[in-house]
C-alpha cells in the first residue's frame, strides 16, 4: 500500500517537472515549479523528513514562487513566439543537467549499504544541548557556522536586490506589490489570515526546538503574512533607508556573530555555547533569526525601490 | 461501539472522495474558467468537509479533532477567497477580450 503511494509520489514528480520543462510560457513554469515544490515536500515527508518537508514547501515552493511569479510578470510579452532562450543555450543547459544527473546517480548508487551516518552521534549529544530536535542540534549547535553563513548569504542577496535600484531611489520604498484597487476578498483575507499566520509562525519557531520546526519555517510564514498584507493594500511596503527595518533585517545575524564570539570568552571555541545554559541561548539565537529571515524574505520578494522598474 | 465509528468514517471519507473525483473531472473537463472553479470549491468544501467528518470519530485526543477542524476552516478560507480572486480576474480578461472585438 505504502509502496503504491511512494511509487505514486515518484510518478507525480516526474509528471510535474517535464511539466515545468516543457511549458509554454514562464508564467506556466513558475506555476509548475510552484506545484513541484509541493510534490517534493510531500517526498520529503514519506522519507520522515518533516523539517525539510516544512523548509521546502515554505521556501522552495512559497516563497521562491513568488519571486520568480512576479519576475515572470514583469518580462516582456512576445506574442505567439514560445519565450525561452535560443536552441544553443536550451542544449548547453540540457547537457549540464545530463552530467549533474548521471554524477548524482553514480553517487546515490554507489553508497555503500548501509550508508555512512552521523545520525547515532548526533543523537548521542543530544542531551547536552538542551533540545529534542536532532535537526535543530544540528542546524544551531553542531553546524551552527553553516547556519549562519546562510543567514549571511539571505543579507547579502538582499544588499544585491536592493543595489539594482536607481539612485534616485535608493533608500526609498518598494512599490507595492498589489493591484491598484485590490478585491473586496482579499482585503477579507487580508485581515482574516495574518493572526492565525502569526501564531502558527511563533509555534513553528518555539515548537522547533523539539519537533520539527524552526526560525526557517517561522520566518516563511511571517514573510507571507507580511506580503498579504501588502498585496492587499492595508499598508505601504517600508522605505529600506528606514532605520528600524535594517535593524530588523541585521537582527539575527549580528545575534548570531555575537554568540558565535562569546562562545571564545565562555567556551573557548567560535559558536561554543556556555555549558547548562545552551537552549536559553539557542531561544534568543533563534528568535532574532527568526525575525530577520521574516523580513528579509519579505523584502526578497517585494524587490528594489521604485524607479528601477524603467528599463 | 468501534464498528459504528469505523462505519461513519468509511461512509463520510468516500462520499469525500467521491466530491474530489467529481471536482476533478470538472477541472478537467468543464469549458471555462468560473465553471471549473466552481468545480474546485465545490470539491475542497465539501469533500474536505467530509473527510475530516469522517476522520473526527479516530481522532485520539479532543485536541487533534479540534486541528482537523480548524484545517478544514483554514481551507475554506484560502479556497474562497482565491477562487472570487481568480474569478475576478478572469471575468475583467473576458471584458477585455469582448472590448477587443
Amino acid at each position: 500500500m505504502s509502496g503504491a503511494l511512494d511509487a505514486g509520489i515518484a510518478a507525480l514528480l516526474l509528471g510535474v517537472a517535464f511539466r515545468v520543462l516543457l511549458a509554454r510560457d514562464p508564467l506556466g513554469a513558475v506555476i509548475g515549479f510552484v506545484a513541484l515544490g509541493l510534490v517534493i515536500a510531500l517526498a520529503w515527508v514519506r522519507l520522515a523528513a518533516v523539517d525539510v518537508a516544512l523548509t521546502e514547501a515554505a521556501i522552495g515552493g512559497g516563497v521562491t514562487g513568488l519571486v520568480m511569479v512576479r519576475a515572470a510578470a514583469r518580462l516582456p510579452k512576445r506574442e505567439g513566439a514560445r519565450q525561452t532562450a535560443d536552441r544553443g543555450t536550451n542544449w548547453i543547459a540540457a547537457g549540464l543537467c545530463v552530467l549533474v544527473f548521471i554524477g548524482l546517480s553514480a553517487v546515490v548508487l554507489g553508497l555503500p549499504e548501509p550508508a555512512p551516518t552521523l545520525a547515532p552521534e548526533a543523537a548521542a549529544h543530544l542531551p547536552g544541548t538542551g533540545l529534542g530536535n536532532p535537526v535543530t542540534a544540528v542546524l544551531l549547535v553542531y553546524r551552527a557556522l553553516d547556519t549562519l553563513l546562510e543567514v549571511v548569504v539571505l543579507l547579502l542577496a538582499l544588499i544585491a536586490i536592493w543595489s539594482l535600484s536607481a539612485d534616485a531611489s535608493w533608500r526609498g520604498a518598494p512599490p507595492p506589490p498589489g493591484p491598484r484597487q485590490p478585491t473586496e476578498a482579499l482585503v477579507f483575507l487580508a485581515r482574516v489570515l495574518p493572526p492565525v499566520g502569526v501564531l502558527v509562525a511563533i509555534y513553528l519557531f518555539w515548537a522547533g526546538a523539539d519537533v520539527p520546526g524552526g526560525a526557517f519555517q517561522g520566518g516563511a510564514v511571517l514573510a507571507a503574512m507580511g506580503l498579504l498584507v501588502l498585496l492587499a493594500g492595508l499598508c505601504a511596503p517600508p522605505r529600506i533607508g528606514d532605520r528600524g527595518l535594517r535593524l530588523l533585517v541585521l537582527a539575527g545575524p549580528v545575534v548570531f556573530l555575537a554568540v558565535g564570539m562569546l562562545g571564545w570568552a565562555v567556551a573557548g571555541a567560535f559558536l561554543g555555547y556556555p555549558e547548562g545554559a545552551a537552549k536559553p541561548v539557542i531561544i534568543a539565537v533563534e528568535a532574532a533569526l527568526t525575525l530577520s529571515i521574516a523580513v528579509m524574505l519579505a523584502l526578497l520578494v517585494l524587490g528594489p525601490p521604485a524607479g528601477a522598474r524603467q528599463p | 461501539m468501534s464498528l459504528l465509528t469505523d462505519l461513519v468514517t468509511i461512509t463520510c471519507v468516500l462520499a469525500g472522495v467521491v466530491f474530489f473525483l467529481a471536482g476533478t473531472l470538472g477541472l478537467l473537463r468543464f469549458p471555462d474558467t468560473l465553471t471549473r472553479l466552481h468545480a474546485l470549491t465545490k470539491a475542497d468544501n465539501v469533500g474536505l468537509a467530509l473527510i475530516v467528518l469522517g476522520l473526527l470519530p479516530q481522532a485520539g485526543t479532543f485536541l487533534d479533532a479540534l486541528k482537523m477542524v480548524a484545517i478544514w476552516l483554514l481551507v475554506q478560507l484560502a479556497s474562497g477567497a482565491v477562487a472570487q480572486l481568480l474569478a475576478e480576474v478572469a471575468l475583467r480578461s473576458a471584458h477585455a477580450a469582448e472590448a477587443k472585438e
